[in-house]
């Protein structure tokens, strides 16, 4: 199929960017998006101008470094999958995609289609894990008894790749599905209760710092969610969130 | 504490609480209201009761403008930093294949209902103020009904009263249920709690509407 692109170019991150047409020919239906992608960038090549530069690492759903808003959508009109999971059965011949980068202030572009998540690591680093001794004498996580419901729950949660399409989908650019998702995996093991009051305050504060706007339950981030992390988890972390600040 | 008033959560959770404290009004004032259509004499009761209750006047009704004045700020502020954590806005930005247009236009409905409130406040509570203190006229507790009705004579008011209710409903539909979202609810009684949100918000404004339209529709002939 014939395509026509519209794709946010941009040189550096303090370069003013813009939209530039191409016209892409002999797409195949089972092409992944990056593999359209990595068809119109030989062509750039060939021509001697630059490539689209994208994010990518895994191409099968599990790393989380694919992003791209694809016509008003992070990860494309499709449900449960990343960019790289996207395929191109999903469009018809003619079709025009506009493609951009994850726009969110806390999300600054560095070019073209790659922007900079570190803002998530950060969040992260500030409470996204549990204190354990591991040198030589850990004791095995199964040899803790949790309830079946918790431990899926919690698993559920983990799941999150940290792509950052939960930001890009909401009009607010809230992150508080993503963080949600890593306080909540934490949260319903007995492991994560030991250091519970400290997380929530401390990656919701890092959050609010990294600037990414406040929730306003719109739902967006959960149905464009590669991972199907539910809005639950944002209702957990509100509560931890309140139990933590009356505990103090 | 302190965080609590600084977070994205507490804030959150502000919103809800003030936004479920107007929704509780809300009720209060139709139940009020609808007695202008079915019982005349208890309406005039009731409006009487309500102007004149020291309780009502001297403690309640500051707590309901503090609510509303709370959740507006609140709301506006929300606007604001919002905006800003999208500096740089998409080309194109699909917002209806994920969320309701109801829930991505809170600031829009929010807006519109609080203009109609200026109006609302100018309608009765400024005309009691003047009424009360600054005309200095005595209790009567028998005017209520003929004031209110005559207010709906004019077709202007009544339509803006009418749009107005349109954009409550609206505003209601994902404001009710998501109050609770904010405030950590989300587990089996949410589906209830939706269903409930969808009947207020078409039951209350509708009745609202029904009263605007009756009163038009049936003036007080002299
Ligand atoms: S919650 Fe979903 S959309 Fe957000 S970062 Fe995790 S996987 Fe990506
Ligand atoms: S490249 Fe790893 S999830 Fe898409």
């Amino acid at each position: 199929m014939r395509l026509n692109l519209k794709i946010w170019r941009q040189k550096d991150a303090n370069s003013k960017g813009q939209m530039v047409d191409y016209t892409i020919k002999g797409v195949e239906g089972d092409m992944s998006f990056l593999e359209m992608l990595d068809v119109l960038n030989e062509e750039l090549i060939n021509k001697g101008e630059e490539p689209v530069h994208f994010d990518h690492d895994c191409r099968e759903g599990i790393c989380g470094a694919c992003s791209l808003q694809i016509n008003g959508e992070p990860h494309g009109p499709d449900r449960l999958v990343t960019t790289c999971q996207l395929h191109m059965r999903k469009f018809n011949d003619g079709d025009t995609i506009v493609i951009e980068p994850f726009r969110a202030t806390a999300f600054p572009v560095i070019k073209d289609l790659v922007v900079d998540r570190s803002a998530f690591d950060r969040i992260q680093q500030a409470g996204g894990y549990i204190s354990v001794n591991t040198s030589g004498n850990t004791v095995d996580a199964n040899a803790t008894p949790i309830e079946k419901e918790k431990a899926d729950d919690s698993f559920y949660a983990a799941t999150c790749i940290g792509c950052g399409a939960c930001v890009a989908a909401c009009k607010n650019a809230s992150a508080m599905l993503f963080t949600s998702a890593k306080v909540s995996q934490f949260a319903l093991l007995p492991q994560g209760r030991v250091e519970a009051t400290e997380r929530v305050q401390n990656m919701v504060r890092q959050m609010d710092l990294e600037g990414f706007g406040n929730c306003t339950n719109t739902g967006a981030c959960e149905v464009e969610c590669p991972k199907g992390i539910s809005l639950e988890n944002i209702a957990r972390m509100n509560r931890e969130y309140l139990n933590a600040t009356v505990k103090g | 504490m302190s965080g609590l008033v600084k977070s994205s959560i507490a804030r959150k959770v502000v919103m809800a609480l003030s936004g479920l404290f107007l929704v509780f009004f809300l009720a209060q004032h139709f139940t009020i209201n609808i007695t202008s259509v079915l019982a005349p004499d208890t309406f005039n009761e009731w409006s009487h009761f309500m102007g004149y209750n020291g309780v009502v006047q001297f403690i309640l009704q500051p707590i309901l403008i503090a609510g509303v004045i709370v959740h507006f700020v609140m709301g506006i502020g929300l606007e604001i930093r919002n905006n800003k954590a999208r500096a740089v806005k998409y080309k194109k930005y699909n917002g209806g294949a994920n969320a309701s247009w109801m829930s991505r236009n809170m600031i829009i409905t929010g807006l519109v209902v609080l203009a109609f409130l200026g109006l609302h406040f100018y309608d009765f509570w400024i005309h009691e103020m003047d009424y009360k203190y600054i005309a200095g006229n005595a209790e009567d507790p028998t005017r209520y009904y003929a004031e209110t009705v005559e207010k709906f004579e004019p077709f202007w008011r009544t339509v803006i009263y009418v749009i107005s209710f349109v954009l409550l409903a609206l505003h209601l539909w994902h404001g009710f249920a998501s109050s609770f979202q904010s405030m950590g609810v989300n587990n089996k009684y949410s589906p209830a709690i939706q269903t409930f949100t969808k009947i207020y918000a078409i039951v209350i404004p509708l009745g609202f509407i029904f009263i605007a339209l009756y009163h038009h529709f049936n003036p007080i002939t002299h």
